[in-house]
């Protein structure tokens, strides 16, 4: 029962500052449990993590790496996120990115010639176009037919998968491989050695400002827009948006829509930025990482993109401490984090009780 | 005479607030003691204390002159404490005999020896008059039938100390005295009751002594002979309070809101709602009684827009409203107090500014689509919060953390600063503590004056006959009977209301 007998909120009880702390501690806690396996592989957790975050932040190139790494995972967190906030659990990124991606490169292998101004964002568009048919049609059934997201986007992920494959082994590629040709030269985002050459032979690209762009989008949406405000009421409770004068169904197609738009957009970094053209294969469950980064992030555009920075530090990682330890052991570790991220909520609102109940016996003592 | 339950300076804290502050409590063997408190004041926290669901961080209990450690239900059924929840803890698809043994059943060769608990089961309920249908699925009983269920559970498993946590809140009139009958009876057989509520009537109809909480403290304990209502309500309040509204005399003016033979079919194919017909003038409140889920949900839902009625119409001015969307309801002129404020009429996620906009934000004083104005929705937030006294006063505080009567007043506060027409208020003070209530009454009876046509329902019939210019019986989803004023007995709604008594072909637009 609520009690009128309080007193000023501490700090630690505020919920802004748990929603920061609480996925720092789940980190914290889940390096020292992924320590425990170290030692299980014989090696030395000290000596693994510190090669870990040296190899990753120490260098240049390793920074490099690791911002290729995370460009894709804003991306797909994002997505993720503005879904959670509709109220909906996007579990079709996956798929989303791969109808986006293959779109761009397949609207960038027939515009050969078209000046870049009008060039890149044609393809920045296509990417969005593909994913946001992706998002709508699991959208759109779940308004009209109440069919659920999760199921309808896992077997969209399916299709899609399907389909990009039957199209790069048959239709648009290069023979003999499983990759279209490439895109037209203008539609290529630089890379960022063109500029800095610390970054020499790292493939990180000006995508990433692309995803950062999104981001501040998704957060001015979300919380400054009147659409925002309805998706958030929503999500949050579609008895009062219903109340309130708000299409529930009409937000749902939005947000599903939205979600996978933003999805599509990873094809910036791989088919842009990187390879310049599309190729079976290119990602590794990047739309299921995106669950966990949204999960780290709190659903805030912001807290997406730190974590998908530790995401892709992780991702990174995996490959520089490969010759001390198995690499299955960042799976583990990422693993870890989502597990402990899911469950610190109560965790860590206990401690602060208990040190709080203290200080307060303490003080009145 | 001994006491049956001693809570001895208990105090119970949970991280910064303190629900129970050295609370000492104690209940005369066989005698009715009445636990009363605006909410939030710790009343039930003290009880499931007792009932073990809380550890306290000081003091001590006692039973029967005793000293007892309860560290769980189990412990306190052990010393024969039991416990009747404002929610009742019954399955459904079991009948009323396996939801009573539940958990305490007598087994021969370790199968259900169902022969001799019915009949241990049929003497007990004999004995204290508790009559229930023991094969009965209990989803197919009423809500009073299921109340006593509980009772004999407690019972069964032999309490002799019986806390009811706010027993009449579901019960008609009639049922609320059948229960307090019953209550009668069991002191009579050497039972002792704690009975927790914020109906003064009922403290005065059938306690021996109340304690009255107020902020986590004991305000007062007095033996009921010697105190009377108002003097309760202060103590529970911490001043004086009106217990009766004051009202003047309606100047009712031309209906304005009107439904005539409104019907709607549900999903299940029940005809929830019977050719109903009312008018509501500007500056009147109709009020409509009647037992939950009688079809005033229905009716509110279908003249809100959330529901759409088979067939029949609702007018406001003149103006077709029925089939409209909530917003198409909304923009002509009708503002709704919805009869849950969690599920329907809140986001409880949300802060207070940014629900004392819904339904509203779409409005051009709070910014266009793509950018709402802050500064506009914080300067309604503060201007709202100052006129209805919400607490706290921070429009950035979430709805989540209010307290009942505060969520209550931010809907009102909402639905009234749309200036519109008809208000149409369901269950406007549910939950809600003294305090609250006599802002709320008052509020409406303001409107009322200021020529509103205000649609009323409510399940408490104090607030029905205290607001209501007017008032309309339903049963069975009709209008069954309509009283051209508020001059009626409790017994006589009551009669209506559970279907005695009717007059259907009575139009609620005859007044």
């Amino acid at each position: 029962m609520a009690d009128p007998v309080k007193s000023k909120r501490h700090w630690l009880e505020h919920p802004a500052t748990q929603n920061f702390l609480i996925p720092i501690f789940a980190v914290i806690l889940s390096f020292a449990v992924g320590a425990i396996f170290i030692l299980i592989v014989g090696q030395n957790p000290f000596q693994v993590y510190s090669v870990l975050f040296s190899e990753t932040l120490g260098t240049s190139y390793g920074v490099g790496q690791l911002l290729f790494k995370t460009t894709p995972l804003i991306f797909a967190g994002l997505s993720v996120a503005i879904c959670f906030k509709g109220g909906l659990f996007n579990i079709g990124a996956e798929g989303q990115l791969q109808i986006g991606a293959f779109m761009t490169a397949l609207v960038g292998m027939y515009t050969v010639g078209v000046p870049a101004f009008l060039e890149i964002p044609l393809l920045v568009l296509a990417g969005m176009v593909g994913g946001g048919i992706w998002g709508f049609i699991p959208g759109y059934l779940k308004a009209k037919t109440g069919a659920h997201e999760v199921i309808n986007t896992i077997m969209l992920n399916f299709i899609a998968a399907a389909l990009v494959s039957f199209f790069v082994t048959n239709l648009f590629n290069v023979p003999a491989t499983v990759h279209t040709p490439d895109i037209a030269p203008t539609g290529r985002i630089p890379r960022f050695d063109t500029i800095f050459s610390s970054f020499s032979g790292s493939p990180v690209n000006f995508s990433i400002l692309i995803a950062v762009l999104a981001a501040v989008a998704v957060w001015y949406y979300v919380d400054k827009t009147r659409y925002g405000y309805e998706l958030r009421v929503v999500g949050l409770n579609s008895k009062a948006a219903e109340y309130g004068g708000i299409s529930v169904s009409k937000n749902i197609i939005l947000s599903m829509t939205i979600g996978g738009a933003i999805a599509g957009l990873v094809g910036t970094n791989y088919v842009m930025g990187y390879k310049y053209y599309f190729e079976e294969g290119f990602s590794t469950g990047t739309g299921f990482m995106g669950i966990a980064v949204a999960l780290l992030g709190n659903n805030n555009p912001f807290g997406v993109i730190l974590a998908a920075l530790l995401f892709g530090m992780l991702e990174y990682g995996g490959l520089v401490i490969n010759t001390m330890v198995p690499k299955e052991l960042v799976s583990i570790l990422q693993a870890i984090v989502i597990i402990f991220v899911i469950s610190s909520n109560k965790i860590f609102r206990k401690i602060v009780v208990n040190f709080l109940k203290k200080r307060t016996l303490r003080v009145n003592d | 005479m001994p006491y049956a339950v001693e809570l001895l300076n208990i105090t119970k804290r949970f991280a910064r607030t303190v629900a129970n502050d050295n609370v000492t409590l104690r209940v005369q063997s066989g005698s009715i003691h009445a636990l009363v408190g605006e909410n939030g004041a710790g009343k039930t926290t003290l009880m499931e204390t007792l009932y073990g669901l809380y550890q306290p961080d000081e003091g001590i209990i006692r039973i029967h002159e005793k000293e007892v450690s309860i560290r769980s239900p189990h412990d306190s059924i052990r010393h024969g404490i039991g416990m009747v929840h404002q929610h009742f803890m019954l399955v459904g698809p079991m009948t009323v005999l396996e939801n009573i043994i539940l958990g305490a059943e007598t087994t021969r060769y370790s199968l259900l020896d169902l022969k001799r608990t019915t009949a241990e089961i049929s003497e007990l309920a004999g004995r204290f008059s508790l009559t229930v249908p023991l094969n009965e699925k209990v989803e197919n009983i009423g809500v009073g039938i299921q109340q006593r269920v509980e009772i004999l559970k407690a019972i069964y498993r032999r309490a002799d100390i019986l806390v009811l946590d706010e027993p009449t809140a579901v019960l008609t009139p009639q049922e609320a005295a059948q229960l307090f009958r019953i209550l009668s009876e069991l002191k009579e057989e050497g039972k002792t009751i704690v009975l927790i509520t914020h109906k003064l009537s009922e403290v005065m109809a059938i306690s021996d002594h109340v304690s009255v909480m107020r902020r986590g403290k004991i305000a007062g304990e007095v033996e009921t002979s010697s105190t009377t209502p108002e003097q309760l309500a202060e103590m529970m309040v911490g001043r004086r309070i009106l217990l009766r509204v004051e009202k003047t005399e309606k100047k009712a003016g031309d209906p304005v809101l009107s439904v005539s033979n409104l019907s709607c079919i549900d999903k299940r194919g029940v005809n929830v709602l019977n050719d109903v017909s009312l008018e509501v003038a500007s500056g009147e409140i109709l009020g409509i009684a009647g037992v939950e889920g009688n079809g005033q949900s229905q009716l509110v839902e279908c003249i809100t827009g959330l529901l759409r009625p088979t067939s029949g119409s609702v007018t406001i001015d003149g103006m077709q409203i029925a089939g409209l969307s909530p917003k198409g309801v909304f923009a002509r002129g009708l503002a709704h107090v919805p009869e849950d404020r969690i599920k329907r009429g809140l986001v409880v996620e949300m802060d207070v500014a940014e629900n004392l906009i819904l339904g509203l934000h779409m409005q051009k004083e709070f910014g266009s689509r793509i950018s709402m104005n802050r500064r506009a929705i914080a300067e309604n937030a503060r201007l709202l919060i100052t006129k209805y006294d919400i607490r706290p006063m921070n429009p950035e505080a979430l709805a989540r953390g209010l307290s009942g009567g505060n969520q209550q007043k931010v809907i009102i506060a909402r639905e009234l600063s749309r200036n519109t027409q008809v208000i149409v208020a369901s269950q406007p003070t549910r939950g809600v503590d003294i305090g609250g209530i006599e802002f709320i009454h008052r509020t409406l009876v303001q409107a009322r004056d200021a020529g509103k046509a205000i649609l009323m329902i409510s399940a408490d019939l104090n607030e029905i006959l205290s607001l209501s210019d007017r008032i309309a019986v339903m049963y069975g989803g009709r209008i069954v009977k309509v009283f051209p004023d508020n001059n009626v007995k409790e017994s006589e709604l009551g009669l209506y209301m559970t279907g005695s008594k009717s007059s259907s072909a009575q139009r609620a637009s005859d007044g």
